[in-house]
């Protein structure tokens, strides 16, 4: 695994591919992307066993992954591609007509690393826990990871798969939330408040924990492999990962506004100057 | 012509149930879940064989069909049951999204389908199933006849890669097609040869439309009866075929006329060579409580409809 400082310095280049990428056709999610990057970084270049030289569907022997909130896809495709399960010089080609690279992730378009459309909000952790469900079956040791926004727990059916993955102790599973408080209308709070999560969902019979600095790359390396301590156990794992919203941006943070919204030229300029690695390998 | 006979009535459902038994001693990807209608589905056979390969969600069936679409993930082939009504309407989103557009090998097995459940009601009775999924893209649309079909269907959707939409019923009907069939997804059953009028039909009004074809045969017509038991991909070539020789057609189904095999037909005669068509389905109305007898017969259904049906049709094509 990469030392901390490389984790960082990969960040930061992840953060150049999301605003250009945005930038580029005027659209996407930056929001999201910005502030879910220490996790997913963390992930495909430290945390998880998986193999993007030999992608195969079922991934059977190593660690796979689910991103439930699929209007990320900006940064996970920038994970997967500098993991090396595609091309870098493809994220030119994001949301653009004959793309891999769709609006929201998919298998339709065989892009490598991509396991499950998602983009219509809930659906992430059902189909994570029926790959846990195929791993256990399969005698499988490796973990199944998802990640999930906070807006998105409003869905009905996250909590059917919630009550579902303790009653049937799925613990080869780790979720994760990223708990920026923000969704498209404004605050969580305002728009739908989700009570206190940590109760929640340790009613429903889960291991839970809390990263409080899910932007500081030590803090949610820690708290995975806290997690992943876990596993093995008879509970599922969630791990509810406080984030800002825009990370790394400082015109892109304290503020639901950047959701969704692609920077302009002049925005786009003002953002990579504050997105230095010193080796700069842009696609 | 050719004469069908049947020994007994058994419920489709059982087919299935039967079906998936067997295909659990045969393929060991083959795994099993149920949103609590476990009795209802005729699962409780294959739940007690492999309860390692049995997942009960409960009353959950979007996370059912999520569910499924994991397990494909590692090579298992999930067969999702619950009604009709839960198994399409309900859950169509994540169907669309989990399981088409993704191209999950998840086999969607829907029983109580149409109006033939009967006393529970039109909140229950999906009449729009067949319309729903065949819009989907890649997704296999097949309505069995009787129980030796539905298990001959159960067992061969299992050897076919991709997402498939599997639609049965309750009540027993008649059992006349051979136990020792082999079914062809998208391969039309030719059921009788005639040349009068062709009488396209699927599900539980295949039989009926046998029985429509005798009494046809009594006042000099004689009808063409195929057993459409895969509505998508369509037997575009016994379809057209058969209307080459009888140019007009009855289309017959327990579904309603939008959407439904009818519309496929038809869709694919305006691309080809119209022909007069009359439409044997529900009339864009929900269903009721009742007997599944009384329901066929208040929403024509029934045999004498086919009838009725191919007596118009063979009259407006002179």
């Amino acid at each position: 695994m990469a030392d901390t400082a490389q984790l960082q310095k990969i960040c930061t280049q992840v953060r150049r591919d999301i605003v250009r990428m945005v930038h580029a056709v005027n659209s996407g999610h930056p929001g999201g992307s910005l502030g879910c990057t220490e996790y997913m970084v963390a992930l495909y270049f430290g945390i998880m066993k998986h193999h993007p030289d030999k992608w195969n569907m079922d991934g059977t022997g190593e660690d796979i992954f689910f991103l439930s909130n699929g209007h990320i896809s900006p940064v996970f495709y920038s994970v997967l591609a500098r993991s090396g399960y595609f091309p870098v010089s493809e994220l030119s080609t994001f949301r653009k007509l004959n793309s891999r690279l769709q609006g929201h992730p998919t298998t339709h378009e065989h892009l490598p690393g991509v396991r499950i459309a998602s983009g219509s909000l809930g659906q992430g952790m059902s189909v994570a826990i029926g790959a846990a469900l195929a791993k256990k079956l399969n005698k499988d040791q490796s973990i199944v990871y998802s990640l999930h926004g906070d807006g998105e727990l409003q869905e009905g059916q996250i909590w059917e798969a919630a009550m579902f993955a303790a009653g049937n102790k799925v613990d080869n599973y780790i979720a994760t939330i990223d708990y920026n408080g923000r969704q498209i209308d404004g605050d969580v709070d305002k728009v739908l408040p989700l009570g206190d999560l940590r109760a929640k969902f340790l009613a429903f019979g889960w291991e839970v924990l809390e990263t409080e600095q899910g932007n500081d790359m030590a803090a949610v390396i820690e708290g995975l492999n806290k997690a992943k301590a876990l596993t093995g156990k008879g509970k599922p794992v969630i791990i509810i990962m406080k984030t800002e919203m825009g990370a790394g941006i400082d015109f892109m943070m304290g503020s639901h506004k950047w959701h969704g919204v692609a920077p302009n030229d002049e925005q786009l300029a003002q953002s990579l100057t504050q997105l230095i690695t010193g080796t700069e390998e842009d696609y | 012509m050719k004469k069908y006979t049947f020994t007994e009535k058994k419920d489709t459902r059982s087919g299935f149930g039967a079906g998936l038994s067997e295909l659990g001693k045969k393929n060991p990807n083959v795994v099993a879940l149920c949103a609590d209608l476990t009795g209802s589905l005729k699962m409780d056979a294959f739940q007690k064989e492999f309860p390692e390969r049995f997942v009960q969600v409960g009353i959950a069936e979007a996370n059912m069909i999520g569910i499924a679409a994991g397990l494909t993930i590692g090579g298992k082939i999930p067969f999702t049951g619950t009604f009709a009504n839960f198994s399409t309407g309900r859950v169509y989103d994540q169907i669309r999204q989990s399981v088409a557009y993704s191209g999950k090998n998840v086999k969607i097995c829907a029983s109580h389908a149409g109006l033939t459940l009967g006393e529970d009601g039109a909140t229950h009775q999906i009449l729009e199933d067949i319309g729903l999924m065949k819009m989907l893209p890649g997704m296999v649309v097949i309505n069995p006849c009787d129980y030796n079909q539905t298990k001959a269907a159960t067992m061969a959707i299992a050897d076919y890669k991709g997402p498939v939409y599997l639609r049965f019923g309750r009540p027993a009907v008649p059992n006349f097609t051979p136990a020792d069939q082999t079914f062809e997804i998208g391969k039309a059953v030719h059921l009788i040869h005639g040349h009068d009028v062709s009488i396209f039909a699927t599900g539980h009004l295949v039989w009926k439309a046998i029985q429509a074809a005798e009494i046809l045969a009594e006042k000099g017509i004689n009808a063409d009866v195929i057993n459409i038991h895969t509505i998508k991909p369509l037997d575009e070539g016994a379809v057209l075929e058969s209307l080459s020789r009888t140019r007009c057609v009855v289309t017959a189904e327990e579904h309603q006329m939008h959407g439904g095999l009818g519309d496929s037909i038809a869709q694919l005669l305006a691309r080809n060579n119209p022909y007069p068509q009359e439409y044997v389905a529900v009339n864009d109305s929900f269903g009721e409580s009742g007997t599944p007898d009384e329901l066929l017969r208040k929403y024509g259904l029934e045999t004498e409809n086919i009838v009725e049906a191919a007596l118009k049709v063979f009259n407006r094509k002179s």
